[in-house]
């Protein structure tokens, strides 16, 4: 032992005198198992819907928007009566049935039920022109989503293929297109949208009885104005996040073996952005379900008797002092979707996308 | 910088001039003339009038000739009360203005505020209240808001009197219009301040033995400022087309609610002048804030 020189307290060489023939044993089975990786291997995917499902925000979002969702398809099946229809009682119409209070019968009603009838329950009361309120919230719903749900998607068709063509070429196709975004984006959106809107409900003449007409016209002239207008912040972020992707080696080695443009935008760039694209288009929906209550609200949304939460609530402003509930329905279920679907957003922001985390 | 103004004075004003072409051709598309009465007019005087409003020349000269009345401050004449549209702008702006302006400052001022506390206070009471409320308000429609409150304050408690000429309260009207920015500006200002509180100067400064009151006014608030300001900007949009409803529900005659009101008449002359004289402001605005911006803070890049 002493002719090993003492170790200089600064040295990194390692202390032998400490070890003993036990050190150098070979490992045994409990200690190899410790080694062992317990973790499965996992996808991004996979990874990213853990992370969400840890998130009690979003998770408590997503059950509120499967109850409104199961909500509003289930609930026509079970009330017996449509959104436009006024109510009557044995085929005469019901005349005392206006403004009813939640849970309560009109005179005509409380008869019919006294001889022996079976009367739904207005669950929420009855409007002005004697038509039952719930089915009317819950068709209010229904448009609302859909109109949030399908602008969203023709922005993100509008601006993925725009972006994607933009970043894609580069040098002088991208210049020109971006300014053409420059231009669109300075524009005030809003009053465009009331302006087009204002003209296109004017103008729009569909043949009667096609799948179109039946949509009406106003609704269809507000999908065509989200088209023409609201694609361009979509555009400006898949052309950012392309832009970046396409330096990737990958790529250069796609395009080395001869893969055309097509297929490397639709197989190597845009998976790779996939989560940015998911995570704007929820956040989309609000802003859409938001666009769609104001222009209700300006007298330009849906055309009645359809009713959507925006031209509900709006109504609701004339009996406002009597009958507070009938505004207090449709802001509520507003204010749920809108917030769920934010939260779910951050949500799936903050699991997919860390770098994005604010 | 120079010519990063001069490119942007040109877009401006070649938005300015896109926006003028496309609420004039679009105008235009709309069918039924001016004067569609329940009358039917004779046609010498059809005619005429056509004539005295330039309406039979072709199309692009008309739009020149609008130009041309835009440039020298005529906006023409409303369809439906038959006055000068200039006159009404003239007197119903300077009530959306205040209106604006006011829910402008008190959306900055307490946004900055409840954002830096809920930065300094992280993870404590006061900070999960202001986030819970913060993301609640970014949920609320403002004309949800607005019904609410004056039916609370206005009709049930009837602390407020409703708004009419005698009795301007401007309370309710700027709370509705200020909640949507003011919460945004919550969440922007914590980030920010979050963000300005982790960088190496505010160690330094801290030990240098700063005083807390300085480092926080000092060093960290002025520096998370700067995305607020550039949030600025695109909320005036917010605000122009914001007062809209909130000066409908609350009755104020100011030029939000004589537009909505132009809507739910089809008065197109209106319309169209209303158009172009808040797409023009928001424009302006826009570009004064960027060029604001860019002086404010020397580290961002002119392109």
């Amino acid at each position: 032992m002493n002719d090993i020189p003492k170790k200089n307290i600064l040295s990194a060489q390692v202390d032998l005198s400490k070890f003993t023939d036990a050190s150098f044993a070979p490992a045994t089975e409990e200690e190899k198992r410790q080694q062992d990786v317990m973790s499965e291997s996992t996808t991004f995917f996979k990874d990213g819907m853990r992370k969400l499902f840890k998130n009690p925000l979003a998770v408590g979002s997503l059950v509120l928007l499967a109850v409104i969702l199961i909500t509003i398809i289930v609930a026509p099946m079970v009330v017996p009566y449509r959104y436009e229809e006024i109510l009557s009682v044995n085929g005469k119409r019901d005349k005392g049935a206006k403004n009813l209070a939640p849970f309560t019968y009109s005179e005509m009603e409380q008869r019919y039920i006294e001889n022996g009838g079976e009367r739904f329950p207005h669950i929420f009361g009855t409007d002005e022109q004697c038509r039952d309120y719930f089915i009317r919230v819950v068709y209010g719903t229904r448009i609302s989503l859909f109109i949030g749900f399908f602008a969203s998607i023709i922005v993100l068709i509008t601006g993925m293929l725009y972006g994607s063509i933009s970043g894609y070429m580069g040098g002088r196709t991208d210049l020109i297109m971006m300014r053409i975004v420059d231009i669109i984006y300075s524009l005030p959106d809003m009053l465009m949208i009331i302006l087009l809107k204002v003209v296109l409900d004017e103008r729009l003449r569909f043949p009667p009885g096609s799948f179109l007409d039946r949509m009406g016209t106003s609704m269809v002239s507000l999908f065509i104005v989200f088209g023409l207008l609201y694609w361009v912040s979509m555009a400006r972020l898949i052309r950012g996040q392309i832009l970046s992707i396409k330096e990737n080696e990958y790529v250069l080695a796609a395009r080395a073996i001869g893969a055309k443009p097509g297929r490397i935008i639709r197989k190597h760039i845009l998976p790779n952005c996939l989560s940015v694209i998911i995570i704007s288009t929820a956040l989309q929906i609000p802003s859409a379900i938001f666009t769609e209550s104001f222009l209700s609200f300006v007298g330009i949304g849906v055309k009645a008797p359809m009713p959507s939460l925006g031209s509900l609530a709006n109504a609701a402003r004339e009996g406002l002092q009597s009958y507070p509930y009938k505004l207090v329905f449709p802001a509520v279920i507003i204010c749920l979707i809108v917030l769920s679907l934010n939260l779910l957003g951050d949500g799936l922001r903050d699991a997919f996308d860390p770098k994005l985390k604010r | 910088m120079a010519k990063y103004i001069i490119k942007r004075v040109l877009l401006a004003v070649v938005t300015v001039f896109i926006i003028c072409a496309i609420t004039f051709f679009l105008m235009h598309a709309v069918p039924g003339g001016p004067f569609n009465k329940e009358k039917a007019l004779s046609e010498a005087t059809i005619a005429a009038l056509n004539e005295r409003y330039n309406l039979d020349k072709p199309i692009v000269q008309q739009f020149l000739l609008y130009l041309n009345n835009l440039l020298h401050g005529d906006f023409g004449v409303s369809l439906k009360n038959g006055r000068e549209i200039g006159a009404i702008i003239g007197e119903s702006f300077p009530i959306s203005a205040r209106l604006g302006v006011s829910a402008m400052l008190v959306a900055l001022f307490f946004g900055t505020v409840f954002g830096s506390t809920a930065a300094l206070m992280r993870n404590r009471l006061p900070d999960r209240l202001i986030v819970f409320f913060s993301t609640l308000f970014t949920a609320v429609p403002s004309f949800i808001l607005a019904t609410l409150l004056l039916l609370v304050f206005c009709i049930k408690l009837q602390w407020i009197p409703v708004w009419s000429a005698d009795s301007q309260n401007y309370v309710l009207p700027i709370v509705a219009l200020s909640a949507y920015p003011m919460a945004y500006i919550t969440r922007l200002s914590k980030t920010s301040m979050l963000d300005a509180l982790s960088q190496d100067y505010i160690r330094t400064a801290r030990a240098k033995g700063v005083s807390k009151f300085k480092l926080i006014f000092k060093h960290a608030l002025r520096n998370s400022l700067i995305p607020v300001i550039t949030y600025a900007g695109p909320q005036i949009a917010y605000i122009i087309t914001g007062s809209m409803v909130i000066e409908t529900i609350f009755t104020i005659g100011g030029l939000g609610s004589k537009f909505v009101s132009a809507i739910y008449n089809r008065d197109y002359t209106m319309i169209m002048a209303t158009t172009i004289f808040l797409a023009s402001l928001m424009v302006i605005a826009n570009l004064i804030c960027d060029l604001l911006y860019k002086a404010v803070d020397p580290r961002i890049k002119l392109d």
